[in-house]
């Protein structure tokens, strides 16, 4: 990140592409805010398809659920049916003293009602088993993705996002995925059924109602483009809120010393506004919906009963058939309502399912191998393996390169320190050798095998980095070490601790490894933090480890603590230390000093001091700090 | 991850605690509740229009009769769309500003609380409080609140038309209420925990989302992806574990007041039929006793469900009030004529005999500050050492009032801070931590926000004493350049001294630095140390300091141990004279040739 932006590469023009992007770019309508890519280029249709894929999986129990909803349609609408039959003929059978009729009545309803509760309790069931399905469905493929990115897609996107992307977004899949189908199928039942009496009834009065559908369909049409763009905007500023909430917690204690509590009011209510109104306006395009397909279904009924009374007149419909037809008639646009509800939940899943869509189809930063190469034992003659840069640069897409061509070369078991100012290019090293980027050109070899051969599980086996901010996740210390090595027993999670020092203080906290961190790192120094993040090191035992200025936080004897241990517990493996303080640099086998990208001095520290170049210089620097 | 077990009430009087919310859009709510019934009202006349057209003036060819019918098909529809739209309409705007206001109460509420509920709370569960339970109380609000009230009159009217109707069916009909009633009741009870359990579930799976992401350079250096994944997708399972229970739940409920009902509705179907057959009971009755019976299953039906609504809005509200009923922060009434003691002056910064232990710190433990003395005299920079983990930081949170002392107290200017209004100190006071927080803003931002009322050329002057102003030169647009999620496209030492520059902007008489500069390379460091001792000249510091280079900027050194001020002096003065403070600051034999086994 560092030399991204020292060396002036651009990286917040929010439409220019990025380290990875979708190769489809198709941003319509809404206008976004610099820095704000909320929505990720997607193509026209990704929504749908996205759906129709999670859907896919449980189509059979989809179907099975849509034959509950249709059995329990049956048995509710036999209800009145069975009240017409009663009392044409099972009066006067019991007036003529026979209670057959009656008994077989009383049985049909027993029989409806139970299934029309039978129906109604494995429908809720099984389609909330289904819509639950569907859902972890979607939020496994959201984890999943998330964890390929990379993470510079990370510091772009901001973790404020994915949030809502795997929770407010998901949430809105909920409403359609749980009452979504029950509303199609009661909705296309009626339809038909009602369409069909129609016709059956009067052929002409049913064409004739049938001929307002354009209208109707204009209408829906209408409601979903326009709903959309507000079900958009809303996503949109749902994001926002949890970015900016998100941002407020996470840094409470700089909005505190600085006052700026009243300042944050005024930005939140920014996006609270925003999402205000996106929310009123998603409910407006609603009731604008309603309204009019109100107006248009009363002014066809009206029509068409005058069309209908004419008809009459004209002798051309008999009365007995319009006085049935009439009343289904009115039902034909009964379920306008609920359509509009449908479609409502759906523009709203729709929107999501866009933006989720989005961040699927980024492409990670560093693909998998298509055949992967296993990674031999250890040649050398201890557990560290050899890692070489061979003509290896790094450039962002975005043009500009960081690292020109490097070559390098690291001897198994050493330790090579990486020097150099702020922007030199060492964090950019250090990436490449972990397989956070892969190199623009050349290669790196682990033991002679291209990082980009290698399984991500054998690669993280070998090769470990430990980054400069000391992370901890909610969760007991002892959850924490085990980053190191899942599975880890009690044992070596202590032993791992004690060899970097950090046994003591744990040990002080009130349930020693059992302690709970609770959120954001609790109340452990950021020292004590270090010491956590270093004693996953040890756990995870590679064979090549690479420490990204991963000590800063230390005191003296904190750093002591982690030498010593690089030099028993952590021997012969392959070491990369940056780091701004000599006193790692001096006891290395090896140093390299960076400068604009380049390596400008490599040897062994007392010979590089004894040259009298730029390490000698800083060497000198930290010596007079010292005294 | 949800400290507090929230106290159990009812669903109905939790609901009932968003009136003062609702209070403003009251008149909008009866509006919507008196168009729905309207509406209502005119979708059940229109079919008996429709009838009347059939069996009068269409039967009989009166012309102006169809006319006529013909326009009150068409008011009545008219009617009913107006009605219809003016319930959604009236509400639209209202209820999503219902929203929103709550939101910036939780937002400005969030912003006020003592630190140690932060400290509490993880940020999932708050985020998930702020957008999806909101979200939930609005459409509760919008729909199923409203259909509460309708179809629960329409319910109690209708069976009192069936009881005058047919006294002895109607009972037959009211025969399942009972039932119904207690199977609410439980339903009730069990499906509002079970709703809390989801929503608190999805506010843990939003903390460990946002750690997945905020902790992505460990997850992917450590290659534990996978194990990762599975977490996450483990704590989506249980939502949906919990999802399923309330499905089943709602499954017996929606089929319960399904079912008994119906069975009813034929019981008394048979009886009327006997009645009729007996000639106690007219046909033409009992038809329309059974069309009205008919008439109310729907709203019957509709309230197991819309129960289901309430309880999960109930739920969301209760958890959005374990963030409202937690108190601000107060503020001490100021003394008009506040303490000073003639032994502290301006300037002056004192500790006297300063304790503290933090509020959830179990009981037995010892306190982490046990009696802090310490003087720093207008102008001076004290230095403050001590083993990880002593209470350094927490030294500093106390100056600026993020906790309050348990024991003890802390003198500006001679005036206890405790009665200083906070925002008054913070002004006064300016920090840096190690951990500098930046905000996804610009770099000019980000550093502006030390202080009002500042321009850019103070921005460049404070920029050049933290060594930044040439890097920040160098950004794409200077110091228009957005830094990105807690400033993560700038380095760390480039974090840390836009964090400095934003401490002495203002040019505070006061100054807390929190090991603010252990991620720069030492030739950086030492300027900005040059730099900074003449900032540094009239204002009284505290410097929390980890290596020797940092402790040089300090007049005296302060050693922490044992939760006390042990030792007071120079640097070289304590080097000499105090084991602890030479081992700290790593002076010995170990220093040189790496023979530091120890």
């Amino acid at each position: 990140m560092t030399s991204r932006t020292t060396t002036g590469q651009a990286t917040d023009r929010p439409r220019r592409a990025a380290p990875e992007q979708a190769a489809a770019s198709t941003l319509a309508d809404d206008q976004e805010a610099p820095f704000d890519q909320d929505r990720l280029p997607t193509p026209p249709g990704s929504s749908r398809a996205l759906l129709a894929s999670l859907l896919r999986p449980h189509s059979r129990r989809l179907w099975a659920s849509a034959l509950l909803v249709l059995l329990q349609q049956g048995a509710v609408q036999s209800g009145p049916l069975l009240v017409v039959v009663a009392i044409d003929t099972a009066v006067p059978a019991l007036r003529g003293g026979d209670p057959v009729p009656l008994l077989s009545v009383a049985v049909a309803y027993l029989l409806t009602a139970v299934l029309a509760g039978g129906a109604q309790y494995a429908f809720v069931r099984q389609s909330g088993r289904v819509s639950q399905d569907v859902l972890l469905g979607l939020r496994t493929r959201i984890f999943r993705q998330l964890q390929d990115l990379s993470v510079d897609f990370h510091d772009r996107y901001t973790s404020g996002r994915v949030i809502s992307r795997s929770t407010a977004d998901v949430e809105n899949l909920r409403g359609l995925v749980h009452n979504g189908l029950q509303d199609l199928v009661e909705i296309a039942l009626s339809t038909l059924y009602i369409s069909a009496v129609l016709l059956y009834l009067d052929w002409q009065l049913g064409v004739a109602a049938l001929a307002s559908t354009p209208v109707l369909v204009r209408l829906v049409r209408s409601l979903q483009r326009r709903s959309m763009r507000a079900y958009r905007r809303k996503s949109t500023a749902t994001a926002s809120v949890v970015v900016k909430l998100a941002e407020t917690l996470n840094g409470i204690r700089t909005v505190r010393a600085f006052r700026r509590e009243r300042a944050n009011d005024a930005a939140f209510d920014v996006v609270n506004r925003r999402h205000e109104l996106a929310s009123g306006d998603a409910s407006l395009e609603m009731t604008r919906y309603i309204v009019f397909s109100r107006l248009v279904a009363d002014t066809a009924v009206a029509v068409l009963m005058l069309w209908s009374a004419y008809r009459v007149a004209t002798g051309m419909l008999e009365l007995g058939v319009l006085a049935g037809a009439v009343l289904y008639l009115r039902r034909l646009y009964d379920p306008i309502d609920r359509l509009g509800m449908l479609l409502n939940s759906y523009q709203a899943a729709a929107a999501s399912l866009e933006k989720i869509a989005g961040l699927l189809l980024q492409r990670p930063g560093v693909p998998p191998p298509a055949t992967p190469v296993e990674l031999p034992v250890p040649r050398g003659p201890g557990p560290g393996r050899a890692l070489v840069v061979e003509a290896a640069s790094f450039a962002y897409r975005t043009g500009g390169e960081v690292l020109p061509r490097t070559d390098l070369a690291l001897r198994p078991g050493s330790t090579v320190a990486v020097v150099g100012a702020t922007g030199a290019g060492k964090s950019t090293l250090a990436k490449l050798l972990a397989r956070f980027h892969d190199p623009t050109t050349g290669r790196v070899l682990l033991d002679g095998i291209d990082l980009r051969d290698l399984t991500d599980a054998d690669l993280r086996r070998a090769v470990v980095i430990v980054a400069q901010e000391p992370f901890l996740f909610s969760g007991t210390v002892s959850d924490n070490i085990e980053i190191g090595r899942p599975g880890a027993t009690r044992e070596q999670v202590v032993r791992a601790a004690e060899a970097v020092g950090a046994h003591a203080f744990i040990t002080a906290l009130p349930d020693g490894y059992d302690t709970d961190l609770r959120a954001r790192g609790g109340r452990i120094s950021a020292g004590q933090r270090q010491l956590v993040s270093f004693a996953r090191v040890l756990l995870a035992d590679p064979a090549v480890l690479i420490l990204d200025e991963a000590t800063g936080s230390l005191d003296l004897p904190g750093e002591r603590a982690v030498q010593y241990a690089m030099r028993t517990a952590l021997h012969g493996r392959t070491a990369v230390v940056i780091a701004h303080r000599l006193s790692t640099a001096e006891t290395a086998d090896r140093v390299l000093v960076m400068a604009d990208g380049r390596i400008v001095e490599d040897g062994a520290p007392a010979d590089l001091v004894a040259a009298g170049g730029r390490f000698a210089d800083m060497y000198r620097a930290w010596n007079e700090s010292l005294r | 991850m949800t400290p507090t077990p929230a106290l159990r009430r009812s669903a109905a009087r939790t609901l009932l605690r968003l009136w003062p919310l609702i209070r403003p859009v009251r008149v909008h709510m009866i509006t919507a509740v008196c168009a729905a019934v309207f509406a209502t009202g005119a979708s059940l006349t229109i079919p008996l229009v429709l009838k009347w057209m059939v069996d009068g003036p269409v039967s009989t060819g009166d012309l102006a009769g169809v006319w006529a019918g013909g326009a009150v098909l068409l008011l009545m529809g008219g009617a009913e769309a107006v009605l219809a739209g003016l319930r959604r309409w009236v509400l639209a705007r209202p209820l999503a500003r219902v929203e929103a206001s709550f939101r910036a109460l939780l937002h400005a509420r969030l912003q006020r609380v003592p630190m140690a509920f932060h400290d509490r709370w993880s940020s999932g569960q708050l985020l998930s409080r702020v957008t999806s339970d909101l979200n939930q109380i609005r459409m509760f609000l919008s729909f199923p609140l409203m259909y509460l009230v309708v179809n629960g009159t329409t319910i109690l009217g209708g069976y009192a038309i069936l009881l005058a109707q047919r006294w002895t069916l109607g009972m037959v009909l009211l025969a399942p209420v009972v039932p119904l009633l207690v199977l609410c009741a439980v339903f009730e009870s069990r499906y509002l925990v079970a709703s809390l359990r989801a929503q608190d579930q999805s506010g843990d799976l939003a903390t460990a989302v946002e750690e997945s992401v905020l902790g992505i350079r460990i997850i992917k250096g450590f290659g534990r992806q996978r194990h990762q994944i599975d977490t996450l997708v483990g704590l989506a399972g249980r939502i949906r574990d919990t999802e399923l229970d309330k499905a089943r739940q709602l499954a017996v409920v929606r089929a319960a007041s399904a079912l008994l009902p119906e069975l009813a509705l034929g019981a008394a179907l048979v009886i009327g039929v006997a009645q009729v057959a007996g000639g106690d009971l007219s046909a033409g009755t009992l038809v329309a006793f059974l069309t009205t019976a008919l008439a109310l299953r729907w709203p019957v039906e509709s309230i197991g469900s819309l129960l289901a609504m309430g309880n999960e809005a109930a739920a969301a509200t209760q958890r959005c009030f374990e963030v409202l009923d937690e108190p601000e922060e107060g503020e001490r009434e100021p003394k008009p004529t506040a303490v000073t003691t003639t032994r502290t002056g301006p300037g002056e910064l004192v500790f006297e005999g300063v304790e503290f232990r933090y509020p959830d710190a179990l009981a037995g433990s010892p306190p982490v500050l046990r009696g802090v003395d310490l003087r720093v005299r207008a102008g001076e920079t004290v230095a403050v050492v001590g083993a990880t983990g002593c209470g350094k930081t927490t030294l500093t949170a106390l100056v600026t009032r993020m906790h309050d002392p348990t024991g003890g107290r802390i003198l500006l200017d001679g005036v206890d801070i405790t009665d200083m209004p906070r925002e008054r100190l913070r002004t006064e006071v300016a920090v840096a931590f190690e951990e500098a927080t930046l905000f996804a803003t610009t770099v000019a931002d980000n550093v502006l926000l030390g202080g009002d009322g500042l321009g850019e050329a103070d921005m460049w002057s404070a920029l050049e004493v933290a060594q930044a102003a040439a890097f920040v030169a160098a950004l794409p647009q200077g110091a228009r350049t957005e830094v990105g999620e807690r400033g993560s496209r700038l380095s760390g030492g480039q974090r840390q001294r836009l964090a400095l520059s934003r401490a002495i902007i203002a040019r505070p008489r006061y100054l807390v630095l929190d090991d603010f500069l252990s991620a720069l390379d030492i030739r950086t460091e030492v300027l900005v140390e040059a730099a900074l001792h003449d900032v540094l000249a009239d204002t009284t510091a505290l410097v929390i300091a980890h290596r020797p280079s940092t402790v040089l900027l300090a007049d005296r050194v302060a050693l922490l141990s044992g939760g006390r001020i042990a030792a007071v002096g120079t640097h070289r003065q304590l080097l000499r004279e105090n084991t602890e403070y030479a081992d700290l600051m790593g002076s010995g034999p170990q220093l040189r040739g790496g023979g530091d086994d120890r």
